[in-house]
């Protein structure tokens, strides 16, 4: 196999091995139950409070009361909506978006079902959120406005902070949830002076393991838990907390704090260079992720006439990871919900693919991807039905 | 990640008779760019009906090159008639299998092949009026889905997506796919009525593959005693005779392997 190139940290991340030099302990050493009375376990209650600390940091929040440790950004997202709707069911209208992840959009699709009006709002082809279409379907039976921060496919940011004040100029009561799963880590995810009452984020997005996130829940949002149990997390989420990946979740936090200022600079500047590299090079190459806002570590290219499993299968040969909105990769039959919403072309909604960055990513690794893309890229299209199409390309282009 | 066989990888790797034929003597088409993957198929074929080459084109993933790639390997040098005979089956079974969910890429191999050969005698394969459109994501026939349910024996909706893609998309045709697939299969049943020698051969030919071998590995095995109608007389042997356990030998395994390759009302009673 050839050396690893990782250009799908917006699927899962490298755990920093200062995090998990921090959790280690509390596996075989540590290993006390936080609720325990005696200082065995009584002190891992101290450790998760100081984790608590800095995680409400992370957040920009007020008070470490506001967060609440969950298993994913799934679990967030779902204790979030769920939450909301439990406590207060006055309200049956929900908005979102047509590019949610899955953990929002499938949820909606769900709570449709059970009765409630959801408005999904689109997108322009640039992945960029129209925010007029959310705040026009605000109506006083809004219960809950759900919008991510960053799209996972696209990078694109949208504009939460702007969309919460001006749905609550519309209608105070409407609660705002904002998915920040693919901004945690790449931007500083700022509640301080918002309107936003929750945000979710995911550990495994920035460094820490898999199977850890937090929800931010403000003082004056009641939420129903999802899990019913014990009183861990002030009876919010129910269940023994799991010390060392909280220990982990902090320590990850604090490092991504630490090197925003790399992403947006250092990080930015090689996905610069990965897409002007790839877009110069190859033809039928087109970006997709056009957004004038975007993370400083996504990009989302399509190659027009060839099809991404293969485009993957073949850059895996050559060692390099990343993801593609083609059908065939997912063992789901359908391309990308948010290419689809996008409105980008049949042409090139199948071979798209998304390089996603990390602070772990260096210059060599892209110089190699920007050099084997193109080999790529040109094998496949001489094997595509498409030639006459590709021809026209060249010759639009200017090739021949 | 796809559980890709060797040989899968290794044809996309290193497609054979990728690209197009001058000339060509027939040209076969399965797919569209919007269904996320399109296969043409070049044939150049001799005065006396032989295939002498063989091309192709694909846009799809792994195993639709795949399935393209053999599919020329195993057609250049058979007569036409020869070719036609090809099925989806055994284009899957030369890649060494392919994954479940990749099953349409070898029936689109051979749908491309079936339309060269049309186009080869000039047939024209057009829909009929009367045929019904069922999967409009991916733009699929009733009479082809039909076609494909008897080929390869589907029983199930996700066999139908696996092999045709039908249902696949937005999904609002899963209930129609389910009618046309209990209507074929039933229809199926009641064609196979067989004679009690029949019956008998065929469960005997069942026994001695799928299950005596199984029995014999815990030192038992089974015989045929009588059938008569659904019902099946058997006797256990060896080890197998008087375990306390040879109820659920009966039920989970005799019966179920039974009834999945005779019907659905095979009983089983031990004498």
């Amino acid at each position: 196999m050839a050396n690893l190139i990782y250009l799908d940290n917006n699927a899962t991340t490298k755990v920093d091995e200062k995090v998990l030099e921090v959790m280690l302990p509390y596996f075989s050493q540590y290993y006390g139950n936080p609720s325990s009375i005696y200082e065995f376990g009584g002190k891992n209650a101290k450790a998760i409070a100081q984790a608590r600390e800095i995680v409400k940091d992370f957040f920009g929040a007020k008070n470490p009361k506001e967060i609440i440790f969950t298993a994913s950004g799934s679990e967030s997202a779902n204790t979030a909506i769920r939450g909301v709707l439990s406590a207060d069911k006055s309200k049956n209208h929900l908005i979102t978006t047509k590019v949610e992840h899955p953990c929002v959009l499938n949820l909606h699709k769900q709570l449709e079902k059970e009765g409630y009006r959801v408005t999904y709002a689109g997108v322009n082809s640039a992945g960029e959120l129209n925010i007029e279409e959310i705040i026009d379907a605000v109506t006083d039976k809004t219960a809950l406005v759900s919008c991510m921060y960053a799209n996972n496919e696209t990078g694109a940011l949208f504009p939460v902070e702007i969309i919460a004040e001006k749905v609550k100029s519309k209608n105070k009561d409407t609660k705002i949830f904002v998915d920040a799963v693919q901004a945690a880590g790449k931007i500083d995810i700022n509640v301080q002076n918002t309107q936003i009452d929750m945000m979710g984020i995911s550990g495994h997005k920035f460094h820490a393991p898999k199977g850890i996130g937090a929800l931010y829940v403000n003082s004056s949002t009641l939420i129903t838990p999802l899990i019913i149990g014990g009183h861990q997390e002030r009876g919010k989420r129910a269940g023994t907390e799991n010390v060392p990946f909280i220990i982990g979740l902090a320590k990850a936090a604090e490092l991504a704090k630490n090197s925003l200022d790399y992403e947006t600079n250092e990080v930015k500047r090689l996905r610069d260079k990965l897409e002007r590299g790839i877009l110069s090079k190859i033809y039928n190459a087109k970006l997709n992720s056009s957004a004038q806002n975007r993370v400083p570590n996504t990009t989302n290219i399509g190659f027009e006439y060839v099809e991404g499993e293969l485009i993957l299968l073949n850059m895996n040969d050559f060692g390099i990871c990343a993801s593609s909105g083609s059908a065939c990769t997912s063992g789901s039959l359908d391309p990308s919900h948010v290419l689809k919403a996008m409105g980008v072309p049949f042409t090139a909604l199948h071979g798209s693919i998304r390089f996603s960055l990390s602070r772990y990513t260096t210059e060599d690794e892209i110089d190699f991807t920007i050099e084997k893309m193109p080999v790529i890229i040109d094998k496949l299209a001489k094997i595509s039905p498409f030639q006459k199409e590709l021809n026209e390309l060249k010759q639009r282009k200017g090739i021949i | 990640m796809w559980d890709y066989s060797e040989k899968v990888m290794e044809h996309y790797r290193n497609p054979r008779n990728a690209g197009s034929i001058e000339n060509a003597d027939a040209i076969g088409e399965a797919g569209s760019l919007s269904c996320g993957d399109k296969l043409k198929i070049y044939l150049k074929v001799d005065k006396n009906g032989i295939i002498t080459d063989a091309k192709f084109q694909t846009f799809g993933c792994g195993s639709a090159v795949a399935s393209s790639s053999i599919l020329t390997e195993m057609v250049i040098g058979k007569h036409i008639d020869e070719a036609r005979k090809i099925t989806n089956k055994q284009i899957a079974d030369a890649l060494g299998g392919l994954p479940p969910e990749k099953m349409h890429c070898s029936v689109m191999g051979h749908e491309a092949l079936e339309s060269a050969i049309a186009n080869y005698y000039n047939e024209e394969i057009t829909i009929k009026d009367e045929d019904e459109i069922v999967c409009k994501c991916f733009d699929i026939t009733k009479s082809f889905l039909e076609n494909e349910i008897k080929e390869n024996n589907l029983k199930t909706l996700e066999d139908v997506i696996n092999y045709t893609k039908a249902g696949g998309g937005c999904g609002r045709c899963k209930g129609r796919i389910a009618e046309i697939l209990s209507a074929v299969n039933s229809q199926a049943n009641k064609t196979e009525q067989l004679t009690k020698t029949q019956m008998i051969i065929k469960i005997n030919n069942i026994i001695e593959k799928y299950i005596s071998p199984e029995l014999r590995k815990d030192g038992g095995d089974i015989e045929l005693i009588d059938v008569d109608g659904n019902q099946i007389k058997v006797k256990l042997s060896g080890k197998c005779h008087g375990c306390n356990r040879a109820y659920l030998t009966l039920t989970h395994f005799v019966e179920a392997t039974l009834r999945q390759h005779v019907n659905e009302n095979i009983e089983i009673i031990q004498v």
